[in-house]
Order: C-alpha cells, then sequence, then structure tokens
C-alpha cells in the first residue's frame, strides 16, 4: 500500500520569547493507507502537536512533512486551509459543530469551501447523515442532539470532503460508555471500508481496535507496533 | 471570485446576528452619529442659503462706486483734486458702456423733514434712476409700485418708502398708497413701499430706512445735482472686473484722472465680496461637517468596538471554519457584511428621522424672526445625502474590517485544543 503520510525527523519548537519548548524531538512516522491508526501517550507528550501538524493546523519548525504525495512544508496559510481541506476530515473531543446551523449544514460547511455547488452539497451532506444514521435529525441544531449524535455529525463532516485521513482527538472523550461504543464501531466501519484513520487517545478501549499503535513520550515516539487483536 | 461571493454571502446568512440588545444599541449610535452630521450639514446649508438670499438682497452683479479725491498726478495737474460727477454723467456712461444691465445715478439728501399729519420725521430722501428699483431689490409690497421711467420723466413728487420708514411715519395698520406726505415741506404722494427683506451689506444705511423718488424731482426740488454714488450693473458676475476698468477708462479723460487711480472713484465691487461671504459659509458648512462626522465616527467606533467583541465570542467557531479549510478572506468579509449591515439599518434611520426633523423645520417662520432671518432654515440637499452615505460606508467597512483582520489571525490549532 501507498504511504498517505511521511513525516521524516519533525520537530517542534513552540517559541514563547522568553522559553523555548520543544514538544516533538524528531518524529519519522510513515502511515499507509487504509491503517487505522492509533496515538497515544500521556499529556504533555506532544500528542497534540503531532495532532496539529498532522491535520496541518500548524507547520513544523523542522522536517519534511509529506501529505498524500504533496509537501506540506513553506505553503501560505490559505493553500494550508486548501490542504486541510481537501485531505483532512476532522473529529474533535468536544464536537465543534457550529451551534446556530443545522446538523446539515454544519457536515455542508467544508464542501461549501472546497466550492461544491449548493444542490450536490445538500445531497452529499444529507446522504452522509443518512450513513451515520442521522438521516432524520437533518434539519436539527446541534443543541437538540445528544453527545454520540453531535459526533456521529462531526464524523459525516469529517467525511463530506472524501479526504485523505480522518483525524479524531479523543473522540470518545466526552462521551458515555454506550454512546462511545457507538463511535467506536462507527470508526472501525469506516476502517474495515478502507479509509486511513488516526485516532489521538487516551481511552485503552478505543485504542485496541486500531491495526496499528503509536505510543509517544516526551516527544519522541517510544513504541510503535501492529495490533494484531484489531476487530 | 464568483466561488468567493458565493461563499461569503453564504457564510454570511449562516452566521448568527447579534443579540438583540446589542444590536439595536449598536444600530441606534450609528443612527444617532448620522441624525447628527444631517442636521449639522442642514443647519450649515440653510446657513449658506440664508447667506446667499441676504447678500442679494442688496443687489446682484452690482458695483458702487462714490467719487473721492484723485490720489496721483495727471497730465500736469497735482493730486488731490475732487471728482464731482453729475446726474448728466449717467447718460454719458450709459452711452458708452451698453454692455451693462444698468448705469444708476444716485443723489442723497440726509437728515430731511419727512412728515405725514402731525407727525414728522428726519430721515434719508435719495434721488435714483429708475433702474435702481430692480438693481438694488427694492420691490414693492402688494398694491404699491416702484418709480416709472414716467415719473422721471415729467418729475413727478411721488415717493417710495422703506418699510422701517413707513412704520415709523404711519404706524403698522395705514395703508400708505396713495397718502401724501411733505418732504421739506413739498408734498410728495407715496406709490410703494418696500417688501421687507433681510439685508447684509448696505452703504448710506439700510434700505428699509429710506424714500426713493425720481433723481429729476430731486434735482428740481433740492437744486443739487451732484451724484452721491453710480452704480453699475453687469449681466454676469465676471464681467464686473472689466466693467470697472472700463468705466475709469472712460471718466478718466473726462474729468482728468489717471484711470489707474483707485481714489478717484470709491468702489464697491459686491461680486468680489459676496465670494468672500459664500467662502465663510461654505467654511462654516464644512467646519459643522466635521463635527457631524465626528459625531458619526464615535458611531463608528461603538460598531467596531460591538465587532470586536463578537470576534472574540465567536473566536472557537472561527477556528473550526479554519480547521475544515476556510481561507483569511472567507473569514474577513462575512464580519465586515455584518458591520455594514448594522450600519447600513442605523444609517437609514438616522436619514429618516433627520428628514423628518428637516421637514419639520419648514414651519419654522423664518422671515419674521430676527435670528432665524439670519441663521435660515436647516436644508437637506441630495449632496448631503450623498457625502453621508459615503461616509456611513466608509465608517462601516473600516469598523468591520479592522476587527475582522484580527479574526483572520486566529490560530485554529489553539483555539480547537483548549475547551
Amino acid at each position: 500500500m501507498e504511504s498517505i503520510i511521511k513525516m521524516s525527523n519533525i520537530r517542534k519548537v513552540y517559541d514563547t520569547g522568553k522559553v523555548k519548548v520543544e514538544a516533538l524531538k524528531g518524529i519519522d512516522l510513515d502511515v499507509r493507507a487504509g491503517e487505522m491508526l492509533a496515538i497515544v501517550g500521556p499529556s504533555g507528550s506532544g500528542k497534540s502537536t503531532l495532532m496539529n501538524l498532522l491535520g496541518c493546523l500548524d507547520t513544523p519548525s523542522d522536517g519534511i512533512y509529506e501529505l498524500g504525495g504533496e509537501n506540506v512544508g513553506g505553503v501560505t496559510r490559505d493553500q494550508l486551509a486548501e490542504i486541510r481541506n481537501r485531505r483532512v476530515g476532522f473529529v474533535f473531543q468536544n464536537f465543534n459543530l457550529l451551534p446556530h446551523i443545522s446538523a446539515l449544514e454544519n457536515v455542508e460547511l467544508p464542501l461549501l469551501f472546497g466550492g461544491v455547488a449548493p444542490k450536490e452539497r445538500r445531497a452529499r451532506a444529507a446522504e452522509l447523515l443518512e450513513r451515520v444514521g442521522l438521516g432524520d435529525r437533518a434539519e436539527h441544531k446541534p443543541t437538540e442532539l445528544s453527545g454520540g449524535q453531535m459526533q456521529r455529525v462531526a464524523i459525516a463532516r469529517a467525511l463530506a470532503m472524501d479526504p485523505d485521513i480522518v483525524l479524531a482527538d479523543e473522540p470518545t472523550g466526552n462521551l458515555d460508555t454506550s454512546s462511545g461504543t457507538d463511535i467506536m464501531s462507527i470508526f472501525t466501519d469506516l476502517w474495515k471500508s478502507g479509509r486511513t484513520l488516526i485516532i489521538i487517545t487516551h481511552d485503552p478501549a478505543l485504542a485496541k481496535r486500531a491495526s496499528r499503535i503509536v505510543e509517544i513520550r516526551d516527544g519522541r515516539i517510544t513504541s510503535d507496533h501492529r495490533n494484531e487483536e484489531a476487530a | 471570485m464568483r466561488k468567493d461571493i458565493h461563499i461569503i454571502t453564504s457564510l454570511f446568512a449562516s452566521s448568527g446576528q447579534l443579540q438583540k440588545k446589542r444590536a439595536l444599541l449598536t444600530i441606534a449610535s450609528i443612527a444617532w452619529g448620522t441624525v447628527a452630521i444631517l442636521l449639522l450639514l442642514a443647519f450649515g446649508e440653510g446657513l449658506k442659503r440664508q447667506l446667499d438670499k441676504n447678500r442679494r438682497a442688496m443687489g446682484e452683479n452690482i458695483a458702487v462706486l462714490w467719487p473721492g479725491e484723485t490720489s496721483k498726478a495727471w497730465k500736469g495737474m497735482p493730486p488731490g483734486r475732487r471728482i464731482r460727477p453729475r446726474v448728466e454723467d449717467v447718460d454719458f456712461v450709459r452711452d458708452r458702456m451698453p454692455e451693462l444691465r444698468s448705469v444708476i445715478g444716485e443723489v442723497v439728501s440726509w437728515r430731511t423733514a419727512i412728515t405725514y399729519e402731525r407727525k414728522t420725521i428726519n430721515g434719508r430722501v435719495n434721488g435714483v434712476s429708475y433702474e435702481y428699483g430692480e438693481a438694488r431689490k427694492h420691490y414693492p409690497e402688494r398694491g404699491g409700485r416702484w418709480l416709472s421711467p414716467e415719473d422721471d420723466k415729467q418729475r413727478r413728487r411721488v415717493a417710495f418708502l422703506g418699510d422701517e420708514m413707513k412704520t415709523d411715519l404711519f404706524g403698522k395698520d395705514v395703508n400708505p398708497v396713495g397718502k401724501t406726505i411733505l418732504i421739506n415741506n413739498a408734498p410728495y404722494v407715496v406709490i410703494g413701499v418696500m417688501q421687507h427683506k433681510t439685508q447684509m451689506g448696505a452703504y448710506q444705511g439700510p434700505d428699509a430706512q429710506h424714500a426713493c423718488i425720481p433723481i429729476s424731482t430731486f434735482k428740481a426740488q433740492f437744486g443739487r445735482d451732484r451724484l452721491q454714488n453710480m452704480l453699475l450693473e453687469t449681466k454676469r458676475p465676471e464681467d464686473m472686473e472689466g466693467a470697472l476698468k472700463k468705466f475709469n477708462g472712460i471718466m478718466g479723460p473726462k474729468f482728468g484722472y489717471d484711470p489707474e487711480d483707485d481714489r478717484a472713484f470709491g468702489t464697491w465691487n459686491t461680486v468680489k465680496t459676496s465670494k468672500v461671504t459664500m467662502m465663510i459659509a461654505i467654511g462654516i458648512e464644512m467646519f459643522l461637517g466635521i463635527v457631524g462626522a465626528l459625531t458619526l465616527l464615535i458611531g463608528g467606533v461603538g460598531v467596531a468596538n460591538i465587532m470586536f467583541a463578537v470576534i472574540k465570542e465567536r473566536t472557537r467557531e472561527i477556528g473550526v471554519k479554519m480547521a475544515l479549510g476556510a481561507k483569511a478572506r472567507w473569514i474577513i468579509w462575512p464580519f465586515v457584511l455584518e458591520a455594514l449591515l448594522y450600519t447600513f439599518i442605523g444609517g437609514a434611520l438616522g436619514i429618516m428621522i433627520a428628514t423628518l426633523i428637516a421637514a419639520a423645520a419648514t414651519f419654522l417662520p423664518v422671515e419674521s424672526n430676527e435670528v432665524m432671518s439670519f441663521l435660515g432654515r436647516p436644508t437637506l440637499s441630495p449632496q448631503i445625502g450623498m457625502a453621508t452615505s459615503m461616509i456611513l460606508g466608509l465608517i462601516g467597512l473600516l469598523a468591520g474590517y479592522f476587527p475582522a483582520r484580527r479574526a483572520a489571525r486566529v490560530d485554529p490549532a489553539a483555539t480547537l485544543r483548549y475547551e
């Protein structure tokens, strides 16, 4: 399988003016299409920083990052926004849906930024909501949905532009056990249908479902192994 | 570009609007500023128009020339000689300057006894040519008339009274037309009373306080034909400069003075002075406009302030949109549109209120009130509306753009990381 993500010797230094904090101290990571990767590690290990870099929300201080064969270094903010739009689907711990627009409009948002025509946008968003089991909730505002439902809307939104990777940051962190299990099943289904997923998590139950587990500690990868138990 | 516009309008349409109270206050501050600038400008415009009207009350495109003494030696004659034109010199000038609208002679008798029945006042009597009435805006009140060429030809004993002199002599309620008064004990029939006017410029005294009689009658009764003044009236204001030059070119040789000598005839060129008046009026209007614009600017600062607060509240939302692939301009312009919307609503409201107030001002009694007759009526003109709209648009744009630019600098990673 081809590599979707190629990171070599990635460093990230936060310069607050007085102190320089090195959050990532040289990360080499290669993710192939169709993998379900779990990134685990204690707080302050550099997980979030890695997620920001993987999701093109931030750029590395040093090293080379290629996403889908495209070098992400040295591009403008607008170009980076375009890369995010096309190649990355985000799922956040706190859902991050826009509260004043409907579930359907939330799913449409990446399509709007991607320049998809209104009719097609609507149809595609409706279809995605159907797929995550929320076809009947399309016109509801996020505040009228449960946590699990909100996260499903977020997953539909992440898939809207058919991205190279789906990047999930503690997707079950704000959910009760049963909703969490639902979400995990959706991720597993996505993986089985060939999607590339990267999940950052504390949750051992979620990590266990991944095909590969990467552990970070203190800005370095300390372990990287296949998970034979993957469902 | 079209894609950008589609995205921006879609985002604007789907973005959350302000809370009602906040929106109301923002709109009110803009409306207030708009009312302020409009009323100040309307006031300035009214003042300008009134000044213009008042200055024209003396006459338009006229120059007043009064004979003086020469200040330059000329053809062997020393300076300091008096120039003494006579009534017949009016015809002399008129024949040689046919391009003028009129040439007018004026002879004055100061502190003349004027009597009606048992009341006698000391007033000014002017012997004037027929054209004086039109040139110096001596319009008769209803029921009366101005002097006619016939009056002059036949040396009729007729008098046209200034409105204040009429009141002094007859009181308020008497119609004097047809009544006989005595001027230095000679009987005159009153033929008309001047319509009241607010007069800004005057020489010898206000027109309201004198009586006018035909210049031929004056010469016959007072035995004087030395001109006090000559008036030149041109057809267009720009002709005045040349006309005055030509006048001295004609009179110089006749009276033996250097045509370059500007002391032989003292000159009041009203075209020149009215230009100054208009400059002052425009200056006042600009000043009022600036004061109004500053008031409106405060409203704009209010909008900008609200937009900053809104952007701070919506930081997470902005971060989410950026994570999903929104470019900076797609973040900026919906906010600018929002600020423009508030400015537009407030501006429209302000224009409505100011128009109502200006409409109410048309009921103000301008003519009968002494202060108002100088200040004039606040007047809204299309130019004022245009200028205000442009200032409003600019303020809305700035009040939206600067806060929104800050929104576009939001770091999505930082926004999304924290609860």
